[in-house]
């Protein structure tokens, strides 16, 4: 290969690293330091180990710098405070690829990646867990989601497995072959692509089928092509860099192919992999930097999509409910999405929103981060529940269904049983009930 | 370090309290300081209370290990780096706000609070924690007694050392001592608190502190100055506080940090300007408030300036995003910001800024001044790279003027940042020889083994 990027070689970070001052401002908002108040927890700290590293002082292969570095969400939380904007996530996942060169990936996740990089291995083993579930764990009232019984929850206890945590439910059909590959609706003003997402496919499809009503209603043409893959973004954190070229080039093809020229995304993360991450790591690609510059400027969190692409048709159907938003990391930090959830949940009639503290503020999921460290992910999350609870909203909207896995999984142990919902699936129900009202009236 | 010993703290501390991998001591080996020498500690502990640092001190004394206390790390100083191995003691752990008493107007905190958490425990109250460094979202309470942190409030607010009416410390025998208090008058025996506000951690170990709270003024109003050519900006400052109004803040900006706060922000700063003045005006009730702001433009326009108020609240946060971003903006032009904080009386500002510019076009260095002028406390900021040997010999040399030309105007080198290691070479030119032997006696009475933060505020023989 003729260039490299950082993650292909780690002597690129170098010019990077200069530009951290060590001030510290990163102390101020890094979930990961809140928690365990540990200078090798916030952001200055590890680009102090990765310093070491460089200069040979350290060894990517040694134990302790591979935990230490495998210690963060990458919420990119301390970016936003950074006064001399240290691309800390490039730096950070340089090194995690370098890691995963010399030492592949850590075993437990290595073996998580390998069936989600191939798809039908993957659809096949969410179905077995679909029907497993039902089996290892019980409902809870207000939310899908379900929680280990015992005796697997004792097992589980070590990894956070015990028996108040919430997983969600797995959906027995994938929402992707629920719905088909195109939606047509009459008089359509234009068309796009849905990337669902593997949340959404296999987790939560309500959301999929809200966005395809709320689409619906201002007459979008959804066009779902079935050769797209998961986002690859949970790899990449992990430092699997092959397999997020392999999914991003996939993904590039399916977009290319559909016609359409806008791609519509429900999950921050998502998003964020198609407007920051695929040129980025395509960047030297002689046949896909160009078209992953292209698509990175068509893709759109749907409430952008609504009110910046399009003649939005405000609902009118009454939702009485107090209600919050939880700003997804990579939908604000990255996609720079956090003014439009609001407004459109601002526009439905009877709503009221009433922030909480630090709306921002990471909760904790960060992918797989929940699954490998789990205590500090329930003391992140234990803090946003906090301050969701001091809101005295009956209802968590966010836009981002890892939010929403951890949210709920979170409220169930410290929360009030307020229940966690996309906000797409607030303005499919204000459109439900306006029809509704419509229909009483004939 | 034995292997003995460490057990020992961690059967004191809890094993989650005694940090010992080489990665997380890598992470306590710097502050926020450029360009000093620093070295890896052996082990770094975490204690949650008095007597947990006492034992600690105890074995340092007992072991002939050496202590270096630590907040955030957010100093400019070079204060918290170890240099030689030993312990640094971090209070990042040891963080809770004992007592917010509304009767007396005080608070009680560990070490470890971060100030912004103290001024949000209290500003429900209507009350205010008025010290405000610039890394008042991270810094703690400790770190700033320690270093005597000042900040934006400074001339009309005053700075830590204001604040502090009473402590609890453990001394280098390991004993634990109480000082001051609430009463507002306090004469008995010496006046510990102001010995150990700013002593850098050399002379004992702040483990508990009582600080004075301040009702919070309620009106304010905010104006923006700009000046054609800045030492009218800088006789402005001056006649402001000859006229006998003291805002409560009074900042200023050269026209090279305006214009690269300006690329950088896009707040709106006018970079046709040689400089600029920041004023705030506050207080209990608005007539004097808008006597003082009258007060203010007269000045302003009798220097030639011109004035602009801030009509609302989004406009006034305008003018402060510009003013917070001075640093930022200037440390993104290269890799390395040198930030000094030497210090004049405020009618030697003008000088102060003319001798700064005379220094920069001498050594052919980008130095943007910045900072808080109305208590004649400037940010030259040199904007440079360390791997460039060359250039950074000329600001070793531009930084020596600097002292130099501070120390002429009757002012000091260190406003509020500290002395630590980065300016100890410098101290004697200010206190002299029998200013360095009375330092050197007080920390030989507090200290005889040399075990808090060596190396740092008291130059040794060799210095």
């Amino acid at each position: 290969m003729s260039e490299n990027t950082v993650y292909e070689d780690i002597k690129g970070v170098e010019e990077e690293l200069m530009r951290c001052m060590k001030c510290g401002n990163c102390m101020a908002v890094c979930p990961v330091y809140a928690t365990d108040r540990s200078e090798g927890s916030v952001a200055r700290g590890k680009l102090a180990i990765a310093e070491a590293v460089i200069r040979g002082e350290l060894s990517p292969e040694d134990p302790e710098v591979i935990d230490l570095l495998y210690n963060c969400l990458v919420c990119k939380s301390c970016m936003q405070n950074c006064p001399t904007g240290v691309n800390f996530d490039k730096i950070m996942l340089g090194l995690r690829s370098a890691i995963v060169r010399k030492n592949g990936l850590p075993a437990l996740k290595r073996l998580i990646f390998k069936v989600v990089k191939n798809q039908s291995l993957f659809d096949r083993g969410m179905k077995v867990g679909a029907l497993l579930q039902s089996i290892a764990f019980r409902g809870s009232q207000n939310n899908v989601a379900l929680s280990p019984r015992s005796p697997f929850a004792l097992a589980g206890t070590a990894i956070g497995f015990d028996s108040e945590r919430l997983l969600p439910k797995i959906s027995s059909k994938s929402f992707r072959e629920q719905i088909g590959d195109s939606i047509k609706v009459k008089d359509s003003k234009t068309k796009a692509v849905f990337f669902t997402g593997c949340s959404v496919n296999y987790f939560y499809p309500e959301i999929g089928f809200d966005l395809i009503e709320v689409l619906r209603e201002n007459k979008v043409d959804v066009l779902i092509p079935n050769t797209q893959q998961c986002c690859g973004i949970a790899m990449f954190v992990h430092g699997d860099v092959e397999t997020i070229k392999t999914l991003a080039r996939a993904n590039l093809d399916a977009a290319e192919n559909s016609g359409a020229k806008s791609i519509i995304t429900v999950c921050g993360s998502c998003g964020s992999a198609w407007r920051h991450e695929y040129p980025e790591i395509l960047s030297k690609d002689p046949e896909y930097s160009e078209k992953a510059k292209k698509w990175a400027e068509r893709v759109f969190d749907i409430s952008d999509f609504l009110l910046n692409k399009l003649e939005y048709r405000e609902p009118q159907g009454e939702v009485n409910r107090k209600v919050t938003y939880h700003d997804s990391c990579h939908l604000k930090k990255t996609m720079r999405v956090f003014k439009e959830p609001r407004a459109l949940i601002g526009k439905v009639p009877g709503v009221v929103l009433q922030e909480m503290t630090k709306p921002d503020a990471c909760c904790g999921s960060g992918g797989s981060y929940v699954l490998t460290h789990y205590e500090t992910s329930k003391s992140i999350g234990s803090r946003k529940i906090s301050d969701i609870n001091n809101t005295g909203a009956d209802e968590v909207l966010t836009g981002c269904p890892a939010c929403i896995m951890q949210l709920i999984d979170q409220i169930g142990r410290f929360g009030k049983g307020q229940k966690v919902r996309h906000y797409i699936s607030l303005i499919a129900e204000s459109y439900r009930r306006e029809k509704n009202k419509e229909a009483q009236y004939v | 370090m034995e292997k003995k010993t460490i057990e020992k703290l961690q059967r004191l501390l809890g094993e989650q309290n005694v940090l010992t991998r080489k990665v997380d001591l890598v992470a306590y080996s710097y502050d926020a300081t450029p360009d000093i020498a620093r070295q890896i500690p052996d082990v770094v502990v975490m204690p949650n209370r008095a007597e947990e640092v006492a034992e600690i001190v105890k074995l340092a004394a007992g072991n002939n290990f050496v202590i270096y206390p630590r907040g955030a790390g957010t100093n400019l100083s070079g204060g918290t780096v170890p240099l030689k191995k030993g312990v640094v003691i971090s209070f990042q752990r040891m963080n809770r706000i004992i007592e917010v008493d509304l009767e007396n107007l005080t608070a009680t905190v560990q070490p470890g609070v971060v100030i912004q958490d103290l001024i949000n425990a209290v500003s429900p109250h209507g009350l205010l924690y008025a010290p405000d460094p610039a890394t008042v979202a991270t810094a703690t309470i400790g770190g700033s007694v320690a270093e005597c942190s000042g900040g934006l409030r400074g001339l009309k607010y005053g700075v830590t050392k204001h604040y502090v009416m009473g402590m609890e410390v453990v001394l280098s025998d390991g004993s634990i001592c109480r000082f001051g208090g609430k009463t507002v008058k306090n004469v008995t025996a010496y006046d510990f608190a102001s010995l150990f506000v700013g002593s850098e951690g050399t002379l004992g170990i702040v483990t508990e502190i009582i600080v004075k709270l301040i009702p919070a003024p309620k009106f304010r109003r905010s104006m923006l100055a700009l000046f054609k050519d800045i030492e009218d900006a800088g006789n402005a400052v001056t006649g402001i506080i000859k006229n006998q109004v003291i805002p409560a803040t009074l900042e200023i900006m050269d026209k090279a940090t305006l214009e690269t706060v300006e690329a950088y922000a896009k707040v709106g700063l006018p970079t046709n300007v040689d400089g600029l003045l920041l004023i705030e005006v506050d207080g209990m009730c608005q007539q004097a408030v808008d006597i003082e702001a009258e007060a203010v433009s007269k000045v302003i326009v009798q220097n030639r300036g011109e004035l602009k108020i801030a009509s609302s609240d989004q406009e006034r946060d305008k003018l402060w995003a510009a003013r917070r971003a001075a640093l930022p903006a200037l440390a993104q032009l290269s890799p390395t910001t040198v930030l000094e904080d030497a210090t004049v009386p405020r009618n030697k500002i003008t000088d102060m800024i003319k001798a700064v510019r005379e220094i920069a076009s001498k050594y052919n260095l980008k130095i943007g001044t910045f900072g808080h002028a109305g208590d004649g406390n400037l940010h030259p900021t040199i904007i440079t790279d360390a791997r460039n040997k060359e250039e950074m010999e000329r600001v070793h040399k531009a930084v020596d003027e600097i002292f130099e030309a501070a120390l002429r105007l009757g002012g000091t080198l260190s406003g509020e940042h500290g002395i630590g290691v980065a300016k100890i070479r410098y101290l004697k030119d200010e206190i002299g020889q029998s200013g360095l032997n009375m330092m050197r006696r007080i920390k030989q009475a507090f200290d005889p083994n040399n075990i808090f933060n060596p190396g740092k505020l008291i130059p040794t023989e060799e210095n």
